[in-house]
């Protein structure tokens, strides 16, 4: 195999060692108008054909800036949003022939942390029955004293005290309201855990607390994780692979350390020099890749390569009316340009971009909340 | 790793145990281990809230008056005793003397056992018209909400053209219906009247529900669907409800008191209500305005006291003011 | 003379039945022509409070403020809200962190820029626009002439807080406050609106207080950082300084604990334990020390003071060893 490439990354993907395999999924949130009778007016391809496999055991990081779909494709992956694409194989069932209650049974083997650690727990339930909810709907409440225990050892396993139990969510502070959020997840025992955006709600004093806990329960329950964040350090400290979308499409897939080491698309480069490192002397020698312009919306993507419109490689033509496949490029690496090799080997050179205006008639903003958006990011920026 | 600084042992050694120190923190900070639910915090600030307070006095004084109404009237309210001092050529009616410190009225009741008694029939149409409007509307609402599509279409579609028409005419309407009108058919037409709000107000904050993330993260949980209704959108959408049926109570009693006063109330004057008192005022108020001023008092100060509390209600349910 | 000199500036809320809250507990720091001052810190720490309580921002009930915040000389905290209002705009610029909540909906941009110019420059209203074009383009906004009868809802986020920056430029204030200017924001997004605040506070001699909560925004930007730790400031270095030896166990722990993206991976964080609500009031002690893995037994009995060693300011009882570096 390629050395210097991790050895998740390696290509030795047999059938039995993916838990999940996207293939083609894509969501087309319409955009309705109309008063008396809803008139369907465009589609926001929010996530617009995407494939993926998230192996066992592994953490698979989805990064991307707000609009870009990953909240979505994490939501539709779950068959919270339904697709209008594509199919999700979980496990070796095709999630998109469930239906009623073998969907809902289905749901116990894959659960969800979401964003907003207040916002995702009912107000009006204690903890105590926040987590029993889980166990009483897959049927695995076994006793009021077998129940109990479990949930004390749960909640010491997430590091809070058993005490609790008896309190109410607002009572707690946000790191550990997001504590009780991953509780409430592994409760039913499940195999996969997709995290939107984990952190981004806490203290950042309170982020590295959360992280290192879903690092530890991954290692003792041998969870496996989607992580879908707009934060690329945190995403790369917690992935074995990363994925970069923009635009409703993943630009680039590639082992976590390969990924900061040589970005193969100009995004995902210019997505790396764009977050800001706590170290002034890195600081100041840094070379800025700054993009010029906004995010086109996804209710009117661009023809061709999604970047193009933005990017400081592009070439004529071809940019402008293929949209570029993801292709492998080195073991594990794949990427969805059609000049990767040799924007590599600099045998293309940045230009400058011209800002391209983003026309906005109010409604298919990107900023502003469509049909279904996924989450608050989603919508207004992290 | 000395403190510089170190000072009497008397403190526990700081050092190790950070646990230990944190918890004695939470418990220092007035935490204790039982929580406190929403509804309790809710309680805890209204307790406080000298707005809820004057509302509260009001309703429980007149729920008192109106069940204790019977022993508190010095003399049966429909007994004409005061007959004698009824002059119809000179306009007279009975002014106020020992033992009727409110006169008597333009037949020659006791007209302070009449308010009394009256009080009875306010609170029992307020109080069951609004508790049916309310159940109406929460089966309506809810269908609505928790259902969608062309069932939320359909019920919403009714709500609107109920709601288009005004809403003391809509219950002129339906009192008129029936041939012979009753304080059972005030009841009904003022409910009828309050249940496209009911059901709109739920269904509304159903569907902001249904968005929010708790929900989906039940759903992500695999809870049955009647669950998330039942345990998870009701109960969290009640709180406007709630405080609107407080709000309603006064409307109902003042539009109760409206279809008495209009005729359409019970025509059997024996058993006294506010809104025929005053209707049956309203021949003699040039002269004795005070036969009007005392029912229609009656009434804006009930209505007051409940639109006090359903206003400091509303704000101790915001979420915005929780702590 | 310091542009601006806050010194020992409380604030203080009070609101009906409930304790006073110290927001702001006694902060200084001054602020020099064209310079770059970062106040750092999470939420609660009073970062926020500080600035608007230098721009005068803060409801007169409810909040106190004492100390003194002195621009130019001035006295801010005695000016009359009228004198202030002329101020605020003229000498002080203000970027907050919600643009779209910052802008008013109902009014086209133009407008809005062209109101400011007219109201403290006194340009009649068609230089103003010239103006305003003018400013538009100097913040990056593309074709601005037209952007001009545009309303913010129309603007995606950035070119929102561009505007928002062209706002609070127009008077050519001599100090710009920006609270959380890019928290809402995109990295790539993020990135281009600090690299023109750079460039603005380099072309202009602007001086610029920079407030967030991310410490890789003060390591590109400032050229003096202070530590926020419940109303307290707990360390002020210059940047160089401040990330290569953080001496007070917050700062430390707030370096070790955030994952960077050039350090490799699976090396684990050193989190800071519990939350910002865990804290005990500066008057018994180091409100930090309920979470400090160095806390000693002083740390709960005796309010740390603010000392100065080597240009570093430091509230610490027992603050981390010169050479412990930040694990990288």
């Amino acid at each position: 195999m390629t050395s210097g490439v991790d050895s998740t990354t390696q290509k030795s993907t047999s059938d039995s060692d993916v838990l999940v395999a996207v293939d083609g999924l894509a969501v087309h949130f319409p955009i309705r108008r109309g008063i008396v009778l809803d008139r369907t007016v465009g589609h926001v391809y929010a996530v617009d054909g995407v494939d993926l496999d998230i192996r066992r055991g592994e953490t698979y990081g989805l990064v991307g800036e707000s609009g870009c779909g990953k909240s979505t494709l994490g939501r539709a992956m779950l068959r919270l949003v339904e697709p209008t694409g594509g199919r999700v194989v979980f496990d070796g069932v095709d999630l998109s022939t469930l239906r009623g209650e073998s969907l809902r049974r289905m749901r116990r083997r894959m659960q969800m942390v979401f964003q907003d650690p207040l916002s995702s727990l009912d107000p009006r339930q204690s903890v105590e029955s926040i987590l029993v909810e889980g166990l009483r709907a897959h049927g695995l409440d076994q006793g009021r004293e077998t129940t109990g225990r479990r949930l004390r050892e749960l909640l010491t396993s997430v590091g809070l005290p058993t005490t609790a139990l008896r309190k109410y969510p607002h009572e707690f502070s946000g790191g550990q309201r997001q504590r009780i959020g991953i509780a409430r997840a592994l409760t039913v025992e499940p195999d996969l855990v997709v995290a939107d955006e984990p952190v981004s709600a806490l203290d950042v004093s309170v982020q590295a607390q959360v992280i290192n806990l879903l690092a530890d329960l991954q290692r003792e329950l041998g969870l496996t994780y989607l992580v879908i964040a707009h934060d690329l350090a945190v995403v790369r400290h917690i992935s074995d692979r990363v994925g970069v979308m923009y635009l409703g499409g993943i630009v680039e897939e590639a082992g976590s350390n390969e990924l900061y080491a040589q970005p193969l698309h100009p995004y995902t480069r210019a997505l790396l020099s764009a977050v800001p490192v706590p170290d002034p002397l890195l600081e100041d020698r840094r070379e800025r890749i700054l993009l010029t312009g906004d995010l086109p919306s996804p209710a009117a993507p661009p023809s061709g390569c999604r970047f193009h419109t933005r990017c400081p490689w592009r070439q004529p033509e071809r940019c402008d009316t293929e949209r570029p496949a993801l292709r492998e490029v080195a073991g594990g690496h794949r990427v969805a340009c059609h000049w990767a090799e040799e924007i590599r080997d600099g045998r293309i050179q940045p230009h400058e971009v011209r800002p391209e205006l983003v026309e906005e008639d109010g409604l298919l903003s990107p900023d502003t909340a469509l049909t279904g958006p996924a989450s608050v990011t989603e919508v207004l920026g992290p | 790793m000395t403190g510089s600084v170190s000072r009497s042992g008397a403190r526990p050694p700081l050092l190790g145990g950070r646990k230990e120190r944190l918890d004695a923190l939470a418990a220092s900070s007035g935490k204790g281990d039982a929580g406190v639910s929403l509804a309790a915090s809710a309680w805890r600030r209204l307790r406080r809230n000298p707005v809820f307070l004057v509302g509260a006095a009001i309703i429980v004084l007149f729920v008192v008056v109106a069940l204790l109404s019977p022993w508190l009237a010095a003399h049966d309210p429909s007994a004409r005793l005061l007959e004698g001092q009824v002059s119809r050529a000179r306009n007279e009616i009975p002014p106020a003397q020992e033992g009727f410190p409110l006169g008597g009225d333009q037949v020659g009741r006791d007209l302070l056992s009449r308010l009394l008694v009256g009080s009875q029939q306010t609170l029992m149409v307020g109080v069951f018209a609004t508790v049916i409007g309310l159940a109406g509307g929460l089966v309506l609402g809810t269908l609505a909400g928790a259902l969608g599509g062309w069932v939320d279409s359909l019920v919403m579609r009714v709500v609107d053209v109920m709601l288009s028409i005004p809403s003391l005419l809509l219950a002129f309407s339906i009192g008129a219906l029936f041939p012979r009108p009753s304080q059972f058919t005030v009841i009904l037409a003022v409910a009828t009247v309050q249940i496209p709000i009911f059901a709109r107000l739920l269904r509304g904050s159903m569907l902001a529900q249904r968005g929010s993330d708790h929900v989906l993260a039940a759903r992500a949980l695999g809870v049955r669907p009647r669950a998330i209704v039942f345990r998870h959108m009701l109960p969290n959408s009640l709180g406007p409800v709630i405080v609107q049926a407080t709000l309603v109570l006064a409307v109902a009693i003042i539009d109760a008191a409206a279809l008495s006063f209009l005729g359409l109330g019970n025509p059997d004057d024996s058993i006294p209500e506010w809104g025929q008192m005053l209707g049956g005022a309203q021949n003699v108020i040039d002269s004795h305005p005070s036969l009007a001023f005392w029912p229609a008092g009656c009434i804006i100060v009930v209505a007051l006291g409940f639109t006090l509390v359903g206003e400091s209600m509303r704000d101790a349910l915001d979420p915005k003011n929780r702590r | 003379m310091a542009l601006l000199e806050v010194s020992d500036l409380t604030v203080v809320f009070r609101r009906r039945g409930e304790a006073p809250f110290t927001a702001v507990d006694g902060v200084s720091f001054a602020v020099e022509p064209g310079q770059t001052v970062g106040l750092v810190g999470e939420s609660g720490c009073g970062k926020s409070v500080t600035s608007l309580a230098i721009m005068g921002l803060l409801p007169r009930r409810g909040a106190t403020v004492m100390g003194s915040v002195r621009f130019e000389g001035t006295e801010l905290l005695s000016l009359s809200p009228r004198q202030m209002r002329d101020r605020r705009g003229r000498d002080l610029g203000m970027v907050f962190q919600d643009p779209l909540s910052s802008l008013n909906p109902v009014v086209s941009i133009g407008l809005q820029v062209t109101e400011v110019l007219e109201r403290h420059r006194g340009m009649p209203r068609r230089q103003a626009m010239v103006e305003a074009a003018d400013l538009l383009d100097k913040v990056g906004i593309p074709d601005p002439r037209r952007r001009l009868d545009e309303y913010p809802h129309q603007l995606s986020g950035g070119m929102r807080q561009r505007a928002l920056i062209a706002m609070a430029l127009a008077c050519r204030p001599r100090l710009l406050i920006a609270d959380e200017p890019t928290t809402a924001l995109d990295v790539t997004i993020q990135a281009q609106i600090l690299a023109l605040l750079a460039e603005l506070v380099r072309d202009t001699g602007t001086a610029l207080i920079m407030i967030t909560h991310d410490l890789g925004v003060v390591a590109g930007l400032c050229d003096e950082v202070n530590v926020l730790y419940a109303g307290r400031v707990v360390e002020r270095a210059e940047r160089h300084e401040l990330f290569r030896r953080p001496r007070h166990p917050y700062t430390h722990g707030l370096l070790a604990s955030i994952p960077r993206l050039d350090a490799p991976r699976g090396e684990r964080l050193v989190p800071i334990q519990g939350s910002v609500a865990d804290n005990i009031p500066w008057d018994h002690g180091c409100a930090f020390a309920p979470r400090c893995p160095r806390a000693l037994e002083a740390c709960v009995e005796i309010t740390p003071h603010m000392g100065e060693e080597g240009g570093r300011l430091l509230r610490c009882h027992n603050p981390v060893q010169e050479n412990q570096e930040v694990p990288a």
